[in-house]
């Protein structure tokens, strides 16, 4: 039973009433800056507010302590309005050491407020961070509010008494910043209290919770800050809401594609950033008869997936850029035997190991192309966090009744970024239909028979009797499935398995526009989506003429799409690698698709795609000098 | 269940497809497809039980022969397909076709964990120490030294003994045979069926094109009785001629020994075979003359899927299971009303 009082409810100090706010938890990776950022947010998220956010890590578990190297940080934007990206700059700053400062400080916005722990602003920790002087005594921070916090020995105070080391005891002080951060923010304690009782053994949930309560507490006592804020509810649509990540999105997709399609999910996939999230989450719902497979590497992640996916179940297999450059030649198999799965790609900055924590878009051109021979594969790439649950029920849909391998991809910045996610009617979503070929087929069942419509094969388990079929990646003749060598049969079922992506056209809503119909058109696919959007609406209210077109089927083209680019006078193409999507626009639809590309493991900002479209708007200045 | 059903007959044409076969006059493999065929035809099972996966070889295209359910994967994945298969529907009884190029060099990671799990499946692996469909490169189990199109001074690559690598890798059945011996092959693929867990079995294979001849000083009628020990459980390990019998005894440095068996007290000296010994089985698959045939070792230990489908059906079981809307809303939400 905790002995710690209700904060007060009100504060003694004025209140300021904010729309919006931008801040950023930044420390060691030991620090525990996710978990501070992710008790923030959804403390947030039950306040009410409109969030995204953006946890920035680094790859090493545990970089040397006090360097550079080691800095995590964790950004929430939230607000009173919709919110579309994690925010361009923060406005609060939260730093647990000279480096934290020094990593994060560029970002800060002029006047921004920083939380210093200034206990570690002395010589080793300055010296890790390469700076000759402290920056708390130099003048170098005189453009912003700074509030120097004993933090260490604060923390250490708070907890006096509880017989705890001295390793534990500086452990706590993350809960003393989120303290300061929830009355800096006139956030309520309960959620995270609650948290702290059901994850920590004693003494640590005491310790915690004391170094919470006194974090706030010092807050509201002490004149370090000259007023606290609130950041009211935003007016989200009516329901009822919950907080998720990309990767959570695309688990609970899945699952529920599983459910509707009446097919058990199989999961194969080997451990790799930052898809692992969706194998250890996966690995939870067993009660739903979900088989996760750690496969010994991602090929037989794949195969395994393709051998699960002839035996009935809903086959998925997960991975991150490398790992699909493993997959290559088993996803010409699962194209060459029509198996229904799908392939989600959690992107990250390559090429090779790259930057495994970081966001990229870069994996669009191995995605199309990766593959040896002629073998095309749908493509959908979600565009928020929340939209990986739609995207990947979309995906499964389309894999189960075209018999085809589709390819999802979403990115680091999905995977790990969080945002309120209006639950969906779960019983409104239509069931998926597997159309199994039966015994009282087996007088007339040919392995590749051609449905009417779309023209899928039949999905014919092992084990149903009077199907006996061979499957195998040698080419075969159509409807028989028999291998042939003919090389007009060859040419003939190359362009049927292109036919059979383009078909995936017509189950797909027409290409649409939001904003302008001339002018300047901006595409955007997959996680830029946000930050495209709000840029799109913040150049239409300084009056220029701006369309925004979000692609979320990348193969096919929802039909109209050459149409529609062809209405506009420019097409400006943001994406987070060299151009890959602009090139694709380029080839097949031979329009001047202009790329604006940046590979820095970043997400676009808002200011810098606002200022890319202000450029371009102009039509004196020629595009080839945007 | 009625008791007047009798077991459903099946024959061997059951397991046939209607493909012509593409081996080449004279390959070890029409042998092995033949007993395939009629073993599994004596099981009592109906063939769309049955699912084979291969790889890729000449031994992969083992599945298009067969009219079971098959499935002709990529080079040296048959084992994590059927993994796959066999997670997907445990009710199967899956069979790997594969070859030693096949399982032990492009395929050797997935060969090994495949044991290592003790998935239910039955591995044939055609071992005839060459690459065949690539016409004519050393393999991985080529003796050292062998001349090969792309060896032209002798292969300087040390050979796997295939039976050693599946007791290494923790395989639970493990087993030898040739493609000549027929009644040896049907016993040893039964037993296969039979075995819980993973049966992996080495079938010695003639390529009578790349590598003929390459198992004849054990295989021929005139020499098999002094190069090969036919091994069974609870048996003493005994081959050679009826006038000349010979037996196979342990040194103190743990080896095996070949003695003349002239008496009693040399009777006496010659092991028993014990299939559930790991080291006796290690020492018999690693003996070079004689060679041993049948099944090496057999132990017990848990089968993967089932581990996999127990968990499964605890879940299940918990109250308040595969509650979708509870687990798509999650523990923390919240309404915004209009």
């Amino acid at each position: 039973m905790s002995t710690l009082s209700a904060p007060p409810a009100t504060s003694s100090r004025p209140r300021q009433v904010l729309d919006d706010a931008v801040i950023r938890f930044a420390g060691d990776s030991g620090d525990g800056m996710q978990l501070t950022g992710d008790q923030f947010t959804r403390t947030t998220a039950l306040h009410g507010n409109d969030l995204a956010t953006f946890p920035d890590f680094p790859a090493e578990i545990r970089a040397p302590a006090g360097t550079l190297a080691g800095v995590s940080g964790f950004q929430v934007h939230f607000s009173s309005n919709n919110v579309y990206t994690p925010g361009d700059r923060p406005s609060v700053l939260i730093a647990m050491n000279p480096a934290a400062l020094s990593v994060n400080l560029h970002d800060l916005k002029p006047g921004g407020l920083i939380i210093v722990n200034t206990d570690k602003f002395t010589g080793r920790d300055l010296e890790k961070a390469d700076l000759p002087r402290s920056p708390l005594e130099d003048g170098s921070l005189d453009a912003f509010q700074v509030v120097p916090v004993q933090l260490s020995l604060l923390t250490k105070a708070s907890v006096e008494g509880l017989g705890l080391g001295a390793k534990e005891t500086d452990r706590c002080k993350n809960f003393f910043a989120l303290g300061m951060t929830y009355w800096l923010f006139s956030r309520d304690l309960g959620l995270t209290q609650d948290w702290i009782r059901a994850k920590f053994k004693p003494p640590f949930d005491q310790a915690n919770l004391q170094a919470l309560q006194a974090g706030y507490n010092y807050a509201d006592t002490v004149e370090l800050f000259h007023s606290n804020y609130e950041v009211p509810p935003a007016h989200l649509q009516p329901g009822t809401y919950r907080n998720i990540t990309g990767n959570q999105a695309t688990v609970l997709g899945l699952l529920t594609a599983s459910q509707k399609a009446g097919r058990p999910l199989f999961l194969g996939a080997y451990p790799i950033t930052p898809a692992s999230d969706i194998l250890h989450q996966l690995a939870i719902y067993k009660d739903f008869g979900v088989v996760t497979f750690q496969a010994e590497d991602e090929i037989a992640a794949v195969t395994a997936t393709i051998g699960a996916a002839w035996g009935g179940s809903v086959a998925v297999t997960a991975t991150s850029g490398p790992g699909l450059a493993l997959k290559g030649e088993a996803l010409g198999l699962a194209i060459m035997t029509e198996l229904p799965m799908v392939i989600v790609d959690v992107q990250r900055g390559g090429p090779s190991t790259g930057l495994p924590t970081k966001t990229e878009q870069s994996d669009l051109n191995v995605a199309m192309f990766g593959r040896h021979g002629e073998a095309p594969m749908p493509i959908i790439a979600a565009a928020t966090p929340g939209d990986c649950f739609t995207a990947a029920i979309e995906a499964v849909r389309v894999a189960v009744t075209h018999m085809i391998p589709v390819m999802l991809l979403t990115d680091g910045y999905l995977a790990n970024g969080a945002e309120p996610w209006r639950l969906p009617d779960i019983d409104a979503i239509p069931a998926i239909d597997p159309k199994l070929a039966t015994s009282d087929q087996a007088e007339t069942f040919q392995t590749y028979a051609r449905d009417e419509q779309n023209m899928a094969r039949p999905w014919a388990l092992p084990g149903t009797p009077g199907l006996e079929h061979r499957l195998g990646g040698l080419e075969k003749q159509d409807i028989t499935g028999n291998v042939s060598y003919d090389p007009s049969n060859h040419e003939a079922m190359t362009l049927i398995r292109q036919a059979r992506v383009d078909n995936i056209a017509r189950d797909l809503p027409p290409a649409q526009a939001t904003g302008d119909d001339s002018g300047l058109l901006v595409v955007s696919w997959g996680g830029t989506y946000g930050a495209v959007y709000s840029a799109v609406q913040q150049a239409r209210l300084g009056g220029l003429k701006v369309g925004h077109l979000h692609m979320r089927w990348l193969n096919p083209f929802p039909s109209g799409t050459a149409e529609l680019l062809a209405r506009y006078d420019r097409i400006l193409v943001p994406e987070l690698n060299m151009g890959q999507l602009a090139r694709i626009l380029r080839a097949d639809l031979g329009v001047d698709a202009i790329s604006y590309a940046k590979v820095q493991g970043l997400p676009f900002t808002i200011s810098e795609l606002l200022a890319r479209i202000q450029i371009l708007s102009n039509p004196s200045i020629d595009s080839s000098e945007a | 269940m009625s008791t007047n059903e009798e077991t459903p007959q099946y024959t061997k044409k059951d397991f046939m497809s209607e493909q012509t076969i593409r081996w080449c006059p004279g390959c070890g493999d029409y042998s092995i497809l033949s007993q395939v065929q009629q073993v599994l035809s004596e099981l009592g099972r109906p063939r769309h039980e049955f699912a084979v996966v291969s790889g890729i070889g000449c031994s992969s295209r083992f599945p298009y022969y067969m009219g079971t359910y098959g499935f002709h994967t990529i080079h040296g994945r048959a084992p994590a397909v059927a993994t796959g298969l066999k997670l997907s529907n445990p009710a199967l009884s899956v069979w790997v076709a594969t070859g030693d190029g096949d399982a032990l060099s492009i395929g050797g990671n997935h060969f090994i964990h495949l044991l290592r799990r003790n998935v239910d499946v039955q591995v044939l692996m055609f071992n005839n120490r060459i690459y065949g469909l690539t016409k004519g490169q050393y393999s991985p189990t080529s003796e050292a030294g062998k001349k090969t199109k792309s060896s032209p001074m002798g292969s300087v690559d040390h050979p796997f003994t295939p039976c050693a690598l599946a007791l290494g890798a923790d395989g639970t059945f493990v087993a030898r045979t040739a493609d000549i011996f027929v009644k040896e092959q049907r016993d040893v693929l039964r037993a296969a069926y039979g075995h819980k867990g993973t049966a992996f079995v080495e079938i010695w294979q003639n390529c009578s094109i790349f590598n003929d001849g390459a198992f004849k000083d054990f295989t021929d009628r005139k020499a098999r009785d002094e190069k090969v020990v036919f091994v069974e459980h609870g048996k003493p390990l005994l081959f050679g001629s009826k006038d000349a019998p010979k037996g196979l005894v342990m040194t103190p440095r743990i080896e095996l020994e070949v003695i003349d068996v002239r008496g009693p007290e040399d009777e006496a000296r010659v092991l028993v075979h014990d299939e559930t010994n790991t080291v006796l089985g290690t020492l018999l698959a690693r003996l070079k003359e004689p060679i041993a045939m049948g099944v090496l070792h057999r132990s017990s230990r848990p089968v993967y899927e089932e581990g996999v489908h127990a968990q499964i059906a605890q879940a299940r079981a918990r109250p308040g299971a595969a509650d979708l809307k509870k687990t798509i809303f999650g523990n923390n939400t919240w309404k915004i009303t209009g």
